[in-house]
């Protein structure tokens, strides 16, 4: 009988199991490079220089 | 006394260890139950000392900037001191390797020194690094203060704990033989309540963010705090023999303890010494270069293509063993695939100094950061070919993965370290500039000869190794016994310290320059010459 589970589980995961991870992945990437996640990323990449100002004077606005 | 509650609960922790001492059912548990109980009540005596708000423990509200840097500043100063500590260890075991009269047993037996030497570099500097600089990171790019003082606090302190248990365990000889997961289950279950703690403090802060985005560098440092838990527990599962005794024994057997091990083993170095890492490169070296990354989404799709696959390549270490066949393949394909992600990780960082390539000759620290990104690039280079089974079959269990792991370890994880201290402390106890921009440089080639050195004897080293080891003659007798190979070994050996020195040299040069920096000092010197600017012929 455990070698059943083994036999089904091992199946499973090399069949729909990788499709399914693979589908997430080929998802999230197509979410990235369609054309207008370009703007917000090359905002998103400018927070780490943006950050000078100290986070008071962002509460005193 | 508003540090009243600290003082109960570590005199009523060293109280409670105290007791656990004298009920221990073995020396060693005892032993060490005796260091934890002095540890906690040092720290007592310590707090009770303190006049007013203390420095240390004090909820900062004085900062001028809103954050929380009060454990930053002492993480700083203490991923020195175990950088340092760590890499003195790494040279004695280097020497008592090249000269064995140098194993002083019980306590400083090479058996006892390793785990100490691979904890202190991995955990305690690199995972002091981490904490530090995940701080100093999710607060500036959330424009968010910690969401609570006690609770970092806790996290910081209760992690130097560990490393304080974990590294006395070691030298007492309480081991649970799972390589990087060597402390016994009572350290390990200090350890996860600090986990727990610690992602419950980063992801407050990042859910109470200002900033509608969450920045890849975050994404990276979240990666590596809920992964190391998943791992940390499912590795340790076992059973303590007593709950007054320092063995347990693992919930696991054979074949799948090993599996388990090195799914452990591999993400460890996957996510702790590269994803948390990573976490920094994406945010000082942007900084240090004052442009942005290459490409956001390429670093995106690094972020979830190492995520999808380095949790796969476990089973690379457990070539030709009793692991069924077709995992030890699935481990070698994955981490071939694993190459890709590296790559486009090691090329979005160094391209982010396009149109800034003058920097690598006038900013030392912005050339710590390009060479520990070539190092990453270096070793998820040899990784990948040393986890093909033909390879694997020469490299396995020689010096070589001695060297190919001190290549990532030295090149990247320790160098990107450097580099976000170096940026880090002159910012926190607002001075200027570092004591000496040129003493930096004077630790880039000093660490950096050393790597190369290690590295270098290394392969000689492992694959003269590999091949006394497989050499048979025709009439299909092993040519050379063991020891004979040990014996061959030597002069590499001698080597391969010496190349410790140099990288131990260079962190010594570091804490010197960092405490001068802090101290306010300016060292007299000539500066680093700044970009020539041509001038139009007349």
């Amino acid at each position: 009988m455990p070698t059943a589970h083994y036999d089904m589980l091992r199946h499973f995961a090399d069949s729909w199991g990788l499709l399914y991870m693979m589908a997430i992945f080929l998802v999230v990437v197509f979410f990235l490079v369609r054309p207008s996640a370009k703007a917000n990323a090359m905002a998103a990449a400018r927070i780490p220089l943006d950050d000078e100002q100290p986070m008071v004077r962002e509460e005193q606005k | 006394m508003q540090n009243l509650p600290w003082i109960i609960t570590l005199a009523g922790g060293a109280f409670f260890t105290l007791v656990l001492s004298g009920l221990g059912q073995d020396a060693a548990f005892s032993a060490h139950m005796g260091i934890i109980a002095a540890v906690l009540g040092l720290g007592a005596v310590v707090l009770l000392r303190q006049r007013g708000p203390a420095p240390a423990i004090s909820s900062d509200g004085a900062e001028s900037n809103g954050y929380f840097d009060a454990p930053i500043r002492i993480g700083s100063i203490l991923t020195v001191f175990w950088g340092c500590v760590g890499f003195l260890v790494g040279v004695v075991i280097a020497l008592q390797l090249a000269w064995p009269e140098l194993n002083f047993g019980p306590w400083f037996n090479f058996g006892r020194m390793r785990p100490l030497h691979t904890s202190a570099v991995v955990f305690a500097f690199g995972g002091t690094a981490l904490m530090t600089t995940s701080f100093y990171v999710v607060q500036r790019t959330s424009r968010a203060r910690l969401i609570n003082d006690s609770l970092a606090w806790f996290v910081f302190w209760g992690y130097q704990l560990f490393i304080v248990m974990a590294a006395t365990g070691y030298l007492l000889g309480i081991t649970e033989s799972r390589e990087y997961a060597e402390p016994e289950w009572y350290t390990d279950i200090w350890l996860t309540i600090v986990w727990v703690a610690y992602l419950i403090l980063f992801l407050g802060t990042i859910i109470k963010r200002k900033e509608p985005h969450i920045y890849v560098a975050n994404w990276f440092y979240l990666a590596f705090i809920v992964t190391i838990a998943l791992l940390h527990v499912v590795n340790n599962l076992s059973m303590p023999v007593s709950l007054l005794g320092s063995k347990s024994y693992s919930l696991f057997s054979g074949v799948q303890d090993a599996l388990t091990q090195w799914w452990y083993g591999h993400n460890a170095v996957g996510f702790f010494l590269t994803a948390g890492f990573l976490g920094m490169m994406y945010y000082f070296m942007p900084k240090q270069a004052e442009r942005p990354v290459y490409s956001y989404r390429l670093s995106i799709i690094h972020f979830w293509a190492l995520i999808f696959l380095y949790i796969w390549a476990g089973p690379h270490h457990l070539h030709y063993t009793a692991l069924p066949d077709w995992a030890q393949t699935l481990g070698m394909v994955f981490s071939v695939m694993l190459w890709m992600p590296s790559w486009g990780g090691m090329i979005n960082g160094l391209m982010t100094l396009r149109g800034a390539w003058d920097k690598m000759r006038t900013d030392p620290i912005m050339r710590m950061m390009v060479i520990a990104v070539a190092f990453y690039g270096m070793s998820t280079f040899e990784g990948p070919v040393m986890s093909i089974k033909s390879v694997n079959g020469l490299s396995h269990y020689t010096d070589w993965t001695i060297g190919h792991v001190h290549s990532g370890a030295l090149g990247w994880v320790g160098m990107i370290s450097f580099a976000a201290v170096y940026f880090m402390v002159p910012r926190l106890w607002g001075r200027t500039q570092l004591y000496s921009p040129r003493m930096v440089n004077w630790h880039f080639w000093l660490a950096t000869t050393g790597i190369v050195v290690y590295a270098a004897v290394m392969w000689v080293s492992g694959v003269m190794q590999g091949l006394m080891w497989r050499e048979y003659d025709d009439q299909g007798f092993l040519v050379y016994s063991f020891a004979e190979t040990v014996a061959a070994l030597h002069p590499y050996y001698i080597a391969r310290a010496f190349g410790g020195l140099l990288y131990l040299a260079g962190g010594l040069v570091m804490a010197f320059n960092v405490w001068m920096t802090i101290r306010g000092r300016v060292r007299d010197e000539r500066p680093i010459a700044t970009a020539t600017v041509l001038q139009p012929a007349e």
